[in-house]
């Protein structure tokens, strides 16, 4: 499958990319209410972090894991693996807010939503027409989604 | 911050900030290397110091929501004819730092003519079809290097006519265009792959510039033209075998009379083992070749040079556009120089002193019209070819230049500026915004040598279409056509002296 793939010696650390993300994921889909409104408001937050360390940096999201650690750990069954698309989903309906998941995945790509009992992950922005907001976003072509 | 010295606020820019758009989101800080952006934690938002802004645009092209504008500042010295804002100002710096006013880039003073406007080009009509090149072959193949007085052809054993005359090596261009030198050290590793990777995939020539080449890029050679400077950093045998012509750096346009200055900030582990100097340590180019004080000794670095790379390569010489370049450009061919590159006033540098890139040596296109002229005077322009360099903008100022004289053109600054470059200048401050005149690890990343590349690429093959249509409207099937052939050219606005010196008849005429 397709995944976003980070490249750390070209992201430049400006985390543009988690402001894709947020409007991507937002009600208004515009930047500027997704990052003072919904984003105060309402927890709105980034799937996709940067971490940086001395010069080099780079932006993690949920990888899509073939065999996924959090799907095996998720107590109410809110996360899944869809084979089909590959994709590793998350019902935020089922979502019981235990952490499991958030303990299990060997990359920290899981974060807590900062108001709710819920988590935040990227679903590689699958209803969006033209792939992943961050992909789009990255000034330096850092972030690639292909086939590996 | 009003107790300041008076000075801070003579500053060139003004970043002005849109309240309504500006979400907060530190973009800004994190892209500006001058800090001239920054987070105020008492007020919980983004701030900025106008002075520490350097024009670089930086934030601007980056900012999310567009909030952000860099303007000139507004605040106007009072009017006067002699005492030009740009002199206050070099003397309000030059009174608190006692010392030389650097600068980066070409010049920007406007009192010099750009002669490239002031030449039009010409185009059929009824008496002679113009060519249509989406339809037609159009060449724009360029040889450089000595070419023979006349062919001599005999016959092989099967009768078959053979070529009898011993060709001189020659760099094959698939444009009259190739990138000038900008050593590996004034610009990054990514952009010198960058460079190497889109000549190559074009089929023209980059140059190394003054500081060596790295091993991992001499798979390029074919497409690399490796300097030799005065300084002689990073030249080895391998080094002068790397490549498809070796040129001697004598002189650069927006410096002439003065060497090279890379300062140790800019000297990290890379640039060190490709330069063979220590690390962090300045590496000084002295002014002159200390190995070349008349002609003859030219002649004596031109063949040891040749000799190193077993004549197989042509050997450039490079000078700076100045006063008597023809008879210099003259000397240059009869020492032994396959090629002579005249880098004009205006062309680029990472440093220089700005009083120097301003007043000292001529613009190229009267430099190339009376070097051209000169050799074709005294009979041997076939034994060089002619490359321009410093200033070239467009398509039109390359498809001028070779009607000028010249057998192809370099440019550095607009190859720059296709990767981002906005012109700030202050590439010898080793902190560009953009990427480009800086080694430091984090600002480097900025340029992706993929995207780079690409847009390299992109450029040379617009300027090649370009190319080949005005060519075309003139009649024209072949570069080669089109090489000196001044009556393509008229002048407007030009005295007569500078039309003299360029060879050029007014418009009308």
């Amino acid at each position: 499958m397709k995944r976003v793939y980070p490249d750390k010696d070209y992201c430049i650390g400006c985390h543009i990319c988690e402001l894709a993300c947020i409007t991507a994921h937002s009600k208004s889909k515009d930047l500027i209410l997704a990052y003072t409104v919904e984003r105060t408001g309402e927890g709105l937050s980034s799937c996709k972090h940067v971490h940086e360390g001395g010069p080099t940096c780079v932006a993690l999201s949920c990888r899509h894991c073939d065999e996924p650690a959090c799907v095996a750990a998720c107590i109410s069954g809110a996360l899944q693996k869809d084979t089909e698309s590959g994709r590793t989903t998350y019902d935020r309906e089922k979502c019981v807010g235990c952490w499991s998941c958030l303990m299990a995945c060997p990359f920290g790509a899981i974060a807590r939503h900062p108001l709710e009992n819920k988590i935040v992950k990227c679903d590689l922005c699958f209803d969006r027409p033209g792939g992943p907001a961050c992909v789009a976003a990255c000034p330096n072509q850092a972030l690639k989604q292909e086939e590996r | 911050m009003l107790f300041q010295p008076i000075n801070r606020n003579y500053h060139d820019f003004s970043i002005v900030r849109d309240k309504d758009a500006c979400i907060n989101c530190k973009v800004c800080i994190r892209q500006c290397a001058y800090e001239a952006h920054y987070w105020d934690e008492s007020r919980q938002k983004v701030m900025h110091d106008n002075a520490k802004c350097v024009g670089c645009h930086r934030c601007e092209a980056l900012c999310p929501t567009s909030a952000l504008l860099i303007q000139k500042k507004k605040s106007e010295f009072k009017d006067n004819a002699l005492w030009k804002p740009e002199f206050i100002k070099y003397i309000y710096k030059q009174a608190d730092t006692g010392g030389v006013l650097l600068t980066g880039m070409g010049s920007p003073v406007g009192n010099i003519p750009v002669y490239w406007d002031k030449l039009l080009l010409d185009a059929s009509q009824v008496t002679n079809p113009s060519i249509d090149p989406l339809r037609e072959p159009m060449e724009l193949k360029t040889f450089l290097g000595a070419k023979p007085v006349k062919l001599e052809f005999g016959k092989s054993k099967d009768g078959s006519p053979k070529l009898k005359t011993k060709l001189s090596p020659n760099i094959e261009l698939n444009y009259p265009l190739m990138f000038s030198a900008m050593s590996f050290g004034s610009i990054n590793f990514n952009l010198h792959v960058a460079m190497a990777r889109a000549a190559t995939e074009l089929g023209i020539c980059y140059n190394t510039g003054e500081g060596g080449l790295h091993k991992t890029l001499y798979q390029y050679g074919k497409n690399t033209i490796v300097q030799v400077a005065s300084g002689r950093f990073g030249v080895h045998r391998d080094f002068l075998n790397a490549g498809a012509g070796i040129e001697i750096k004598v002189g650069q346009g927006a410096k002439p009379g003065i060497g090279g200055h890379l300062p140790g900030e800019k000297i990290n582990e890379m640039v060190s083992g490709t330069r063979m100097v220590p690390l962090g340590s300045d590496a000084i180019s002295p002014a002159p070749h200390h190995d070349i004080y008349s002609i003859e000794d030219l002649h004596q670095l031109i063949f040891a040079l040749k000799e190193a790379s077993e004549y197989r390569v042509p050997v450039s010489v490079k000078i700076a556009a100045v006063h008597n370049v023809a008879a210099i450009a003259s000397g240059i061919v009869r020492a032994g120089a396959d090629i002579v590159a005249i880098d004009g006033m205006r062309g680029g540098t990472g440093a220089a002193p700005g009083m120097i890139r301003d007043n000292v040596g001529i613009p190229i296109e009267l430099a190339l019209a009376q070097v051209d002229q000169r050799l074709r005077d005294e009979g041997i322009r076939n034994r060089a070819s002619i490359v321009a360099a410093g200033g070239i903008r467009c398509s039109a100022d390359v498809v001028k230049a070779i009607a000028l004289g010249a057998d192809a053109v370099y440019f550095a600054t607009a190859a720059l500026l296709a990767v981002g470059c906005t012109l700030c200048g202050k590439c010898y401050t080793g902190k560009c915004p953009w990427g480009i005149a800086t080694n430091d690890a984090k600002l480097a990343k900025r340029q992706n040598p993929d995207v780079a590349a690409k847009k390299m690429i992109n450029l040379v093959h617009a300027w090649g279409h370009e190319i080949e249509e005005m060519l075309g409207g003139m009649g024209l099937n072949s570069i080669e056509s089109l090489r000196g052939n001044r009556d393509k050219l008229r002048a407007v606005g030009l005295s007569d002296t500078e039309m003299d010196i360029l060879g050029v008849k007014h418009a009308g005429r």
